[in-house]
Parts: structure tokens; sequence; C-alpha cells
């Protein structure tokens, strides 16, 4: 148990700095590069829930893709420091009441149900119990393809519509550009493709156009 | 402190040292491994141009790694003057690490390592390591953005921005290719797939147990997608874009020097072994004999897996020295308009199969 907690500690504690550094920094990459930070420990966070299956979806859909298209856009951004910062006093106050009524909400919570126990008391909120033998990832599976079917379909459908709508803002045929065509390239044969031509000695040829 | 707390921080801290010993000894091994696979892959592109390759240091220029690593540690590291220091050196240490990391979970043969009574052939046997697998490789990306970035060049830069795109896409049919995998074997654990390919389609026949058994046969063309998308997911040629010499010099390692260069072919490396071992897990039957008789049953298991992965890797190697580069056009077709489609029509006939044919 001691060790867990010392985990727990040390995964909660980096994730809220990191989580903190994602606002301070300066540079909006070193911003996405701490984002990543985080979301390794809010993984390891998972793993110490026992819920493996969930930290290592985690790392792959928001590490290993969505953070990589952040990190794409923040490098691509031409980032004025200056601007950035005469925005800061404008929307300072507006920010200031978001984080308060968050804060106030949370310290509510803390107040309703008092603190746990120590780390101990944080594994014990909504973690039900597997069964012997049952992975998560299979537990997972049982629920999802069964109890929860309907939603787990709709939300596949709401992200293909997410994904069809961007290929359509995004897919243009401009006319006059030129573009490979794999089938035309095949399907050319020597008699439309090559031309043989009787070259007169000491004469010329004018290549002729027709085969074009 | 009481005397329960005691003994359990003394059981944890012998787990702890037990396991980092473990993974030195991994650790250790799998380099000095790749050390004289990095040696082949030169010997075999020597070969294949009829050359003769490194021959100067050691017999046969079997220490000619060697000679290169003291090389690489003895030069002055330079960092460019425009460069985000930070990121700049930790982008080749995340690189190497990450590619690294995913030896943790390769399972290397069964039962127990050289007769201990804790010992395993894996240092980590998780349920779910196909996924761990996929969750490293698809951080590798990130030394290679953080190191085109941080380098502040545009040939970095576009060589960064080539290899992210690239990779994102390879691993799509990746996963749906080790999906397939996965429908087969039933269980996301190494240990359980290359078990769940004792028997397959040779043993159905009424042949011994053979190399007939294991999923390159049913699964043939996951099993071509796969080698082909572990080429590019590993930035090797014909999909090296990334480094594309003749356009971008080399591309996000043009300003890289000395050890923190030395670290991202390391990472490099570690990451094709990495792929070669999959490939052999996944698709190759792992330690199993390739036909379960006297002499070939008698012959330890991790020997068969290290033979398989030399096999793999032969056929890397093989495919650099023998096949041009791809344009970059066409190594996005390739991904998105034929692996992708193909590999999820396979997902689909796969699970098919095994439904309606009685096969689970």
């Amino acid at each position: 148990m001691i060790i867990k907690a010392l985990f727990f500690y040390l995964f909660a504690i980096l994730s809220v700095a990191a989580g903190a550094m994602v606002i301070i920094a300066r540079n909006p990459v070193h911003a996405v590069l701490f984002l990543i930070l985080t979301f390794f420990n809010a993984a390891g966070l998972f793993i110490l829930l026992g819920a493996e299956f969930l930290a290592l979806l985690l790392v792959i859909v928001y590490v290993g893709a969505v953070a990589v298209l952040f990190l794409f856009v923040t490098m691509m951004l031409d980032v004025d420091f200056a601007e950035l910062k005469a925005g800061f006093i404008k929307n300072a106050p507006v920010g200031a009441l978001v984080g308060g009524i968050v804060l106030l909400e949370l310290a509510g919570l803390f107040l309703l149900h008092g603190f746990s126990t120590g780390a101990a008391g944080v594994t014990q909120t909504a973690m039900p119990s597997l069964g012997s033998g049952v992975d998560n990832t299979t537990a997972l599976g049982r629920v999802l393809y069964t109890k929860y079917i309907f939603f787990f379909q709709a939300s596949g459908l709401v992200l293909l519509v997410a994904m069809i709508g961007a290929i359509v803002l995004t897919l243009r045929h401009k006319e006059g550009v030129k573009r490979q065509s794999v089938p035309a390239q095949v399907a050319r044969n020597p008699k439309t493709a090559v031309e043989v031509v009787e070259v007169p000695s000491g004469g010329s040829i004018i290549p002729s156009t027709e085969g074009q | 402190m009481s005397e329960e707390t005691q003994t359990m921080l003394l059981d944890y801290a012998i787990w702890f040292i037990t396991y980092a010993l473990f993974s030195a000894l991994v650790m250790v091994t799998l380099l000095l491994a790749i050390a004289f696979l990095l040696l082949m892959d030169r010997k075999v592109w020597a070969a294949v141009q009829m050359r003769k390759g490194p021959n100067v240091v050691g017999p046969f220029g079997l220490l000619q790694s060697f000679a290169d690593l003291l090389k690489f540690v003895f030069k002055e590291p330079v960092i460019p003057a425009g460069a985000d220091k930070t990121v700049f050196i930790l982008a080749p240490v995340a690189s190497a690490t990450f590619a690294l990391a995913a030896w943790a979970v390769i399972p290397m043969s069964e039962g127990s390592f050289f007769g201990l009574a804790d010992g395993r052939w894996v240092i980590s046997d998780l349920n779910v390591g196909v996924l761990y697998l996929l969750a490293i490789s698809s951080l590798g990306v990130y030394g290679i953005i953080m190191g085109g970035w941080a380098s502040n060049s545009k040939y970095s830069f576009m060589g960064s921005l080539r290899s992210a795109a690239q990779m994102v896409s390879y691993e799509v049919s990746i996963g749906l290719v080790i999906i397939t995998v996965l429908l087969c074997a039933g269980s996301l654990n190494l240990t359980e797939i290359v078990n769940a390919q004792r028997v397959g389609v040779g043993s159905s026949v009424g042949l011994p147990q053979s190399l007939l058994d294991w999923y390159w046969l049913p699964l043939f063309p996951m099993f071509v997608v796969f080698f082909i998308s572990a080429l590019a997911e590993t930035n090797r040629p014909p999909f090296d874009l990334p480094e594309a010499e003749s356009e971008l010099v080399a591309g996000f390692m043009v300003e890289y020097s000395s050890t923190p260069y030395l670290l991202f072919m390391l990472g490099e490396y570690v990451a094709i072994t990495t792929m070669c071992a999959l490939t052999t897990i996944l698709f190759l039957g792992g330690w199993l004999p390739p036909l379960d008789i006297a002499p070939l049953n008698w012959v330890p298991g991790i020997i068969w897996f290290v033979l398989k992965v030399v096999a793999v890797f032969f056929m890397f190697a093989m495919v650099k020295a023998m096949v041009p580069r791809y344009r970059y056009d066409q190594l996005m077709r390739l991904g998105w308009m034929v692996f992708l489609p193909l590999s999820l029509v396979m997902v689909v006939v796969v699970a098919g199969v095994l439904q309606y044919g009685g096969l689970v």
C-alpha cells in the first residue's frame, strides 16, 4: 500500500504540476509538451486504479494521435508574444471568474464528503470489482457490445460524421492542376506510348503530336 | 516503522532490484545484438552492391559498430545557436528511451529463465502487451518531431513533418493488422498469441505442429501489409523520406552530431529490432520450432526466436538494398488508399470467418 500511495502522489503531483505548466509556459510548443506529460501521468493514475486498458488507450489516442496534431498546429503557428500579452488584461477577469467557480465547486465537494484517509480513499471511488480471472479488456468488451451497444454505435456515427465533415470542408478539385492517375499510367501500352519513326539518313524528324 | 512495514519494504526492494537487473540484462543484450545487426545491415547492403562493406576493424569488420560508437561519443556535440536547447537535447533521449521501453513486454521464450525460480523470458508479461507496444511505438514520433522543431532549421522541420505524417498514417494499418491477429488469438497477451499458433491450418489437416500452423499462412495478406507498414513505421528505406538524403540532407537529424545523433540512430535501430520481434511474435510463431519433431524441439526457444528475428531483419536489409525510395505522395497513397481499405476489409472478413466458420 505504501508503494502504491507513493506512486499515486508521484503521478498526482507531476500531473498537476505539468498541468499548471501547460498554461504558464510561454512557448506554445513547450505547453503542448507539458500537456503530453500530463496525459502520461493521468495514464499512470489509471494503471494504479487497475484500469490498464483505459490507461494504454489514453496514451495511444491522446498522446499518440491527438497531441501529435496539437504539436503540428502549434509548430506551424507564428505566435506573436506581444499580442498574446495584450489580450491578457482584457481576458483575465473572465478567466478568473471561471477558475473561481470551478475552485468553489471543488471545495464544496471536498467539504461535503470530507477528506478521506490519505490516498487510499481515492482507490475506493467507483471501482467495481471485475470478478476473478476477468481482465478489464474483457470486462469492457462485455458491456460495450451488449448493454451499451447503441451508445457505442452512436458515438461511432458521430465520429464518422465529423470525419466526413472535415473531408467535405477541405477537399477541393482545382482546375488545371496536374494529378497523377495510377490507372491511366498502368493502362498505357506501347501502342499509345511509343512511336517508331523511320529516320531518313542525313535528315531530321519532327516529332508527331498525333498520339497525344 | 512497524515490523510489517519493514518486511514489506524489504520485499519491495528485492523485487525492485531483481527487475532492475533483469531490465539491465535485456538492455545490454539488446544493444550488443544491435551492434552486430547494424553490421549485418551494412554487410548485406554491401554484398548486394558487390562491395565488401566494413572489413577493417576486427576480424571481418566485426568490431566496426563499437569503433563507430567510440567515435560518436568522443566527438563534440554541437548545439545550433538558434536551437531550443532543452527540447533539442530531450528529443534524442526521448527517441532512444521510448524505443528501448518497448522491450519490456516482448516475450523471448517461454518457461523459466535458465532454471531460476522466479525467472521468465519476459520482463513484464502484461495482459495488454499488444496495446502497450502500440502505445510505445506511437510515441516514437515525438523524438523526431521535437528534434526537427528544436533544430530551428527548415530541412529538419520538413523532415520531421514528413516523418510525423508518415508514422501516423502507417500506424493505422498496423493497428488494424494487429486486430486481425488478436481476433484469431483471442488475447492481447503476447505470450498467449504465440501459444495460440501451436495449432492452426497445418494441424487442422492432420500434419504435426509445424510452421504451417503460424499466422503468416492464414493471414498472408496481413503479413505482407504488416511487413511493409513496419518498414514505413521505422523510417526504413524505401520509406526513409524523413531523412531523404537527396532532398533533405539528413532530414530531422541534420543539425545533430556526436552522442545525440548516436541516440537517434540507436533509437531507430532498436525500433527496427522491435518491429522484427513483433513480426516474429505475431506471424512467425515466436519461439516455436518450425517442425515439432525430435532434433528441432530440443533447441531452446530463445534460439528459434533470435533466428527468426535475424531472418526478418535480413529481409529489412535486403529491401533497403534493392528497392528505390518512394516519392512522398506515393507513400501516402499506399498507406491510405491501399493498406487502410485492405486491412479494414480483412478485419471484417477474419471476424466473419471466425464467427460463422465456428472457429472461435
